[in-house]
């Protein structure tokens, strides 16, 4: 059985090595602050003791006043997952950086994101829209989207 | 003494567009192919053909009303569609779900990972140009479990079978006596099927050591069920996150080596043969009972959000829901083994020839309903 990772947890050992860059949310999953996300996704996937190898997904939600980005890890290891949640609160340019760096698996996901939110991923290789043509107007996913 | 020199013509790399619309992408996939002659350089995947939007879609109909859109997912996989997404939304509101009907539902997944093995098996053969025999013969065989879905819901393709909290009709008492002798002649099939292909020279020409996915690469990826496994990543979540009731069987799971398409075709074979062990541990064990908890008509949720995944025939398939506390799903995410499956093709094809590149990519195995949603 795949142990989930507590908050409570996670939010101790990132915040051991990047001070205030983790906040609880919710029962499962951590709060990461934009800026030092893939610097913690680089910690989890690389520490030992954590060695989260393995990127399950990664999805967005719109919440209206922030989209929350959720990425979901798994260590083959010791099989255990973990989720990381991260917002932007910026609705007209809203960025976040990419994880494809970190694990391959990510770069379809995040091309997703982008076209059906219109989340850029800063150090994304290839940022195109990867469902929708090219000059689609809006992201359909967003709550405000209106045919 | 003359030495022959070889002759090498310089060409110019020129661009060949395969698909939407070719019988072997499976759908309406396309590849961007940047050829040197036959060799493969370079291939960028172009999605989105049949993109219909259905995590909008389920946005605006009911936690119930958005089970046939799971249906076209993966519509040769069906069932297991229902499945995973039924799974999420117990989780989320916490249904406990009669013995009986996590029976039948083990049983029907398990047939349908069979059922699926067979296409792709039969379609990879093709592929690597054994043209339709093989594939004739599988098909054969699927339809023979299409009868078994037919018999529980009246459908051949999309099912729309399970429902939040168990399934929506039982068996009819003639469905395990004649599922028991199905598992019986496909048991045989299965051993002709291999034999005749298991040592054939021509498979093995076209799939050993073609399109090595490395054990790093494929976790790398995010790459999971018989792909994965197929590179030696010990990963089944059948086994290491158990779902539903199947820790209660006994099963192994297949592993390949060296992560080529033989391996990949190997391990699915393998892998009807265990399901086919599962479906008859859980004849045996079904006891009687209700088939469906105690769940209202319209179902809300408590707010929150939940992330449950099974083992689908492709791999990890997983549903994200975010709940309001409303009739609807606030957010409606799938996790779609088919398009994560593809991140490492563009490595895995380099340096191939085209048809290799068909190979490969049968060996794979997507459906575009998945990919592209």
């Amino acid at each position: 059985m795949t142990t989930a990772l507590a908050s409570r947890d996670i939010v101790t050992k990132v915040n051991a090595k990047f001070p205030g860059a983790a906040a609880e949310a919710g029962a499962e999953g951590a709060l990461v602050k934009a800026e030092q996300l893939v610097a913690v996704m680089e910690f989890l996937k690389n520490e030992a003791g954590l060695e989260f190898d393995y990127f399950n997904y990664v999805t967005a939600v719109d919440y209206y006043s922030y989209f929350e980005v959720i990425y979901q890890l798994t260590s083959y290891k010791h099989n255990r997952s973990l989720v990381i949640k991260a917002r932007c609160y910026d609705r007209d340019n809203p960025t976040l950086p990419s994880v494809t760096g970190l694990w391959q698996g990510a770069d379809f996901q995040e091309r997703e994101i982008y076209d059906l939110f219109g989340i850029k991923f800063a150090g994304h290789p290839d940022l195109r829209r990867i469902f929708l043509w090219e000059g689609f107007p809006g992201h359909p996913l967003r709550k405000d989207f209106n045919q | 003494m003359t030495t022959t020199q070889e002759i090498t013509l310089p060409t110019e790399p020129f661009v060949l567009n395969i698909g939407p619309v070719h019988p072997s992408t499976h759908g309406v996939y396309r590849m961007r192919c940047t050829m040197d002659g036959e060799v493969v350089r370079d291939i960028e995947p172009v999605f989105g053909y049949l993109h219909r939007g259905l995590e909008k879609l389920a946005e605006e109909r009911t936690w119930t009303g958005t089970i046939p859109l799971t249906d076209r997912l993966d519509y040769l996989a069906a069932m297991s569609n229902n499945f995973a997404y039924c799974l999420a939304v117990e989780k989320l509101a916490g249904i406990k779900v009669p013995e009986r009907a996590e029976y039948i539902r083990v049983i029907i997944a398990e047939i349908q990972r069979v059922a699926i093995h067979f296409i792709i098996v039969g379609s990879f053969l093709s592929d690597c140009g054994a043209m339709l025999t093989p594939m004739v013969y599988a098909l054969r065989e699927r339809e023979r479990i299409l009868d078994f879905f037919d018999m529980v819901c009246g459908q051949r393709l999309t099912y729309n079978y399970m429902r939040i909290g168990g399934v929506s009709q039982d068996i009819p008492a003639q469905f395990l006596p004649a599922l028991e002798k199905l598992v019986k002649k496909l048991k045989r099939f299965i051993d002709e099927f291999d034999v005749l292909l298991k040592q054939n020279e021509i498979l093995l020409a076209r799939s050993k050591g073609v399109g090595i996915l490395s054990k790093e690469q494929a976790i790398n990826c995010g790459i999971s069920g018989p792909v994965a496994r197929a590179s030696g990543v010990n990963w089944d979540l059948r086994k290491n996150d158990p779902y539903s009731i199947y820790e209660r069987f006994d099963f192994s799971i297949p592993l390949g080596e060296t992560g080529d398409c033989y391996d990949r075709y190997r391990v699915r074979i393998e892998e009807t043969r265990q399901s086919l062990r599962i479906i008859e541990q859980a004849m045996q064990q079904i006891p009687a009972g209700k088939i469906i908890a105690d769940v209202p008509h319209l179902i809300r949720p408590p707010a929150g959000d939940v992330y449950a995944h099974i083992e689908s025939p492709k791999g990890e398939l997983g549903f994200y829901l975010v709940s309001d506390n409303s009739i609807a799903p606030y957010r409606w995410h799938v996790r779609p083994p088919s398009l994560i499956n593809l991140a490492a093709l563009r490595d895995m094809v380099r340096g191939w020839k085209v048809a290799d590149l068909i190979a490969i990519f049968g060996s794979i195995d997507i459906t575009m309903g998945e990919v592209d949603r």
